[in-house]
């Protein structure tokens, strides 16, 4: 019963995305207020009926209704109850499910947070999102909808992936389709501006909020997942330049430029053009993604599904959202009205430079996932491109992003001195130059050196700003503190979003100094590693929900230190899952937050238990700093001034009339 | 004009990816082409020397002997890599008996199986293989470019290898492409 | 010139962290600078039977035997490109997670020049039209400006902002 519901609902929602679609555009064409009041009320409805659709599925995982095709083939009775509600989006229908409800409330926000938004804006943007929900939903009702039924129900599900069943999956899917979904409000903003024929300081002001939520969000789901991949894959590897991952990087690297164009738009209403299409471009690879993932093009070891007839249907979907854009960004930019002129030594020139340093980044990107497909379709020659591709031809590129996005903040607008802005560093650049010479002396080669140096550069320099605006040194201690005290959130947001990053290249640049051991314990016995003594207390069984598990009890000690005092226990162990006969390697990891100790139990022998034994340097920097990006994006999405719903209504509704003048007189 | 073109070049790209895509995924639903596949580099070489140790009751052989053979017989045979523990194995097993009733020479290597486990395969099922060899720590099938089981390679009578299949050998994959081969080589 | 790029290949894929599925510590060489080398060459290369993992990462027995086969090798004083040649002799470039530089790989390996280069180029253009358009006025056009605003004078503000 719950199901037939949940499908109802299904249907019902892809109805209302249709008329969400249709309805405001027409209205806004026809300046009609009444469609375009419509807009929210349908957005709101699609949302409701898209929640109680996942709520039955959620309902059916939970009740181990194996009636449900999907359910049967994704559960299992013991699970625990946590992933029987998380697994619901970790098989190919339950994800685009999460996709088109997200996309559901992307248009549900801007109905309810979108209130002063002129009326014809809100009216198309909703609309487009409605158009993309409406193609998404057609997708999952005719190719893969979650609540097809199967007669007779089996005993039992066929259990989800092992590696799946691990609190990390709760929480990585759902934030990182928000980020990545999230920027089709971006994108709508973006269509509906061509729609209208006008981009202004308003519309970069009203963009803004959506493209930082999205960012941070996108920017957090990303860190998560490499986060997770680090401690259950169970080799310490955090990145590996698989084709998904690179697809998941892909909208985040053109929605950073996105987010920095957005703000000379605002500012100065310049890189209109850049703007538009960075917006239509990253929403685009977004969708790209899905579609790779799930096609079966792609050798990957996350890819969902490989069937190319769903492949057909989502490149069908494609055609129509990204060329459809692309046609009407090419026939409408050119009514845009050009912007204010800059001279390429500018922050204007700056941000430029930053658009096309991270677009090429995607460029590559793109061209090394696609190009073992396009050598072995045309030229019929197989090749693999991995790591150490990616690798040689990104870091190159990324290297000047890193050493300019200190500098830029300092530049004027329009035209700038480069003298002044760089004299103002001089205290980075002196620390920098420290540490990457004692990092050269010390423990780390050439490269890693030069990455602290660099990720020193990248902190210290973030708050150069800061120290600029409180006048630090220049006027009373008392002075500097209340300017401080008085500082606006999204100037804090712009610090710690570009520390942030420092902090992640040091992580990285730390790991790269990463030292393991391998070794053979009987319980009883110690080795010494990494500046710790390591001793197998035991090895013994403990039984799971769904799993059998061997566990390896460890004492670690730091050594020099007190044989009692400042020693831990460390039990990693290894789980063998009956139903999908597999075994996954669940790894120990102590961390001080400047250091990750990571112990994995290999396999036995004649009572002997192989271990590895991990010392990762400064590996828990890499997800501080993009937690700190994402806490910056958020600080910034605090900031009073930088949102819709800020003081001066009267100005806002002013300028709604002033803007649709025949709606206008329409609206109360 | 200018303008013009370059506004309209993200639409471009999308068209050509577009259109790419279309074409790629139209090969893979008709079968004709797989980006999961690894094709051999070993087609048109020469078999790789090796020398290898039997099982129970069947006696190894080595490359010499495969190219005397080829000699003698003058005509192809197959090499199959198996392993008692591979589930694809018992799938292929029928057509590999239905192959070797039909005429082809069959030299089977058993993939780091254990020799009593082998010997039981073929004894269980059905012996599909002229002369079986062991191949426990797996070096010899790295030198074929094997790296997983059941795979295949169709050698010619004058030594060289012209064919090969990582999987089984279904029926529709003997119909469409080894027995047309073999007519041809014949 | 390829010595030089794959020392930076090796370079750059050290500086992105070691990963290792080493499960014995039989396998890893007594030397340890041969080691070092062994586990460089070893992230080079594909695990054919994983999707998308280098030997030293994946836990698989192909992997493992590979392993064994690159640091037997690199013991017994092969170069590092003859230990990668054995392999791709046998398994092709498809083992190859770092693609050789050729006719079929050139718009890959060129890819961020040209990347780069197209979008200066796009910037270069869109801004040599910006600054025609900003020309200043003819004549006949002043002399109609100055019909249209008969208050302001001859002199017209700005063209475009």
């Amino acid at each position: 019963m719950i199901p037939e519901l949940g499908h109802f609902a299904l249907a019902l929602a892809c109805a209302l995305a249709f008329a969400q679609a249709v309805l405001p555009i027409w209205g806004a064409h026809r300046a009609d207020a009444r469609l375009m009041r419509a807009a929210p009320a349908l957005a709101l409805g699609q949302l409701l009926a898209l929640g109680c659709a996942a709520a039955a599925l959620v309902w059916s995982s939970v009740a181990d209704d194996f009636t449900v095709l999907n359910v049967a083939e994704n559960s299992h009775t013991l699970k625990p109850l946590l992933y029987k509600v998380t697994g619901t989006w970790g098989n190919h229908e339950g994800s685009i499910l999460l996709w088109a409800l997200i996309l559901a409330l992307c248009g549900g926000a801007v109905a309810a947070f979108g209130r002063g938004l002129p009326s014809a804006l809100r009216a198309r943007v909703i609309g487009v999102l409605g158009g993309s929900s409406a193609g998404f939903l057609l997708f999952c009702l005719l190719a893969s909808n979650p609540f097809n039924r199967m007669w007779p129900p089996p005993l039992d599900g066929r259990d989800m992936n092992p590696l799946l069943q691990d609190a990390g999956l709760a929480f990585h899917p759902p934030i990182l389709y928000a980020g990545y979904v999230g920027f089709a409000v971006p994108f709508a903003f973006a269509v509906a501006a061509l729609l209208e024929g006008r981009i202004d300081a308003a519309w970069g002001r009203w963009v803004r909020p959506w493209t930082l939520a999205s960012w941070s969000l996108l920017t957090g789901g990303i860190a998560l997942g490499s986060w997770w991949a680090y401690y259950e894959l169970g080799w310490g590897g955090f990145w590996f330049w698989d084709p998904v991952e690179n697809a998941s990087l892909l909208p985040w690297l053109t929605g950073t430029a996105l987010l920095h164009s957005a703000i000379v738009v605002e500012k100065r209403e310049a890189l209109k053009v850049w703007t538009v299409l960075l917006a239509i471009g990253t929403f685009s690879l977004s969708l790209a993604g899905t579609f790779l993932v799930r096609s079966g093009i792609l050798n990957s070891v996350h890819a969902f599904a490989n069937d190319p007839t769903r492949g057909v249907f989502i490149l069908g979907l494609l055609a129509i959202v990204i060329g459809g854009s692309l046609l009407l960004f090419a026939f409408r930019a050119p009514v845009l009205a050009p912007g204010g002129l800059f001279a390429p030594l500018s922050r204007e020139g700056a941000l430029v430079l930053n658009n096309i340093l991270l677009c090429s980044i995607a460029a590559v990107v793109i061209t090394g996932t696609m190009y073992p497909l396009v050598a072995d379709f045309v030229f019929g020659s197989k090749i693999s491109v991995g790591a150490p591709f990616f690798n040689a031809t990104v870091l190159p590129l990324a290297a000047p992003i890193f050493a300019a996005m200190v500098v830029a903040p300092g530049l004027a607008w329009k035209r700038a001195r480069l003298g002044p802005a760089l004299i103002r560093l001089w205290w980075a650049a002196v620390a920098a130059l420290a540490v990457g010479l004692t990092a050269a002396l010390g423990p780390a080669q050439a490269f890693p050196a030069l990455a602290f140096g660099a990720a020193a550069w990248m902190i210290l320099g973030a708050f150069a700003e800061i120290v600029e605006r409180i006048r630090l040194f220049r006027t009373g201690l008392g002075n500097s503190l209340s300017r401080l005290a008085g500082l606006r959130l999204s100037v804090w947001g712009t610090t710690l979003g570009h520390a942030g990053m420092g902090v992640l290249v040091a992580g990285v640049a730390g790991m790269s100094l990463a030292t393991q051991n391998v070794v053979l314990l009987r319980p009883g016995q110690s080795v010494e590693a990494a500046g710790y003594s390591w001793t197998l207390v035991g090895l013994r069984d403990r039984p799971g929900p769904n799993y059998a598990e061997r566990v390896a009890t460890l004492r670690v000690a730091p050594l020099g230190a007190a044989s009692a005092g400042g020693s831990f226990v460390m039990e990693p162990s290894r789980r063998t899952f009956p139903v999908q006969r597999m075994t996954t390697t669940e790894a120990a990891i102590e961390t001080n937050g400047l250091a990750d100790i990571y112990a994995v139990l290999g396999e036995e022998r004649d009572g002997a238990a192989l271990m590895r034994l991990h010392y990762n340097p400064l590996a828990p920097w890499i997800w501080i700093g993009a937690l700190i990006m994402a806490a910056g994006g958020g600080l910034s999405l605090l900031d009073r001034r930088a949102r819709v719903g800020a003081p001066a209504k009267a100005r806002t509704r002013a300028q709604a009339e002033a803007q649709a003048p025949d709606a206008g007189s329409a609206v109360a | 004009m200018n303008r013009r073109a370059l506004l309209l070049a993200p639409f471009g790209v999308a068209v050509l990816a577009g259109a790419g895509f279309w074409t790629v995924l139209g090969r893979m639903r008709q079968g004709s082409f797989d980006p999961h596949d690894v094709p051999s580099p070993l087609l048109g070489k020469p078999v790789p020397d090796f020398t290898l140790p039997g099982l129970a009751a069947y006696q190894g052989f080595s490359a010499a002997d495969l190219l005397a053979q080829l000699r003698a017989g003058g005509r192809p045979m197959l090499v199959n890599f198996f392993a008692s523990w591979c589930v694809p194995c018992v799938i292929e097993h029928p057509e590999l008996m239905a192959l070797s009733r039909d005429g082809l020479p069959i030299w089977g290597i058993a993939y780091k199986d254990k020799p009593e486990a082998a010997s039981g395969f073929v004894a269980q099922r059905g012996n599909p293989f002229q002369r079986i060899a062991a191949d426990q720590p797996g070096r010899v099938a790295i030198d074929w470019g094997v790296y997983g089981v059941p795979e295949s390679y169709l050698v010619d009578a004058g030594g060289v290898i012209r064919w090969r299949m990582a999987g089984p050998i279904t029926p529709q994959i003997a119909a469409e492409q080894l027995r047309p081969l073999l007519k041809t080589l014949a | 010139m390829r010595r030089l790029l794959l020392v930076l290949l090796l370079a750059g894929s050290a500086a992105l962290g070691p990963a290792h599925a080493i499960s014995d510590p039989a396998e890893m060489l007594a030397n340890p600078a041969q080691e070092a080398r062994a586990e460089a060459v070893g992230r080079q290369l594909r695990c054919l039977v994983c999707q998308n993992e280098s030997i030293e990462d994946s836990n698989a027995d192909l992997a493992r035997d590979l392993r064994r086969i690159v640091r037997s090798r690199i013991a017994a004083g092969e170069t590092d490109h003859q230990v990668v040649g054995w392999l791709v002799a046998r398994y092709g470039d498809f083992v190859r997670l770092n693609p050789p530089l050729n006719a079929v790989t050139l718009m890959l390996w060129f890819s961020p020049v040209l990347a780069l280069g197209a979008g200066l180029l796009a910037v270069l253009l869109a801004r040599r039209r910006r600054i025609i358009a900003a020309a200043p006025l003819t004549e006949a056009e002043q002399a109609r400006l100055a019909e249209l605003l008969p208050d302001t004078g001859a002199r017209a503000p700005g063209a475009g902002r």
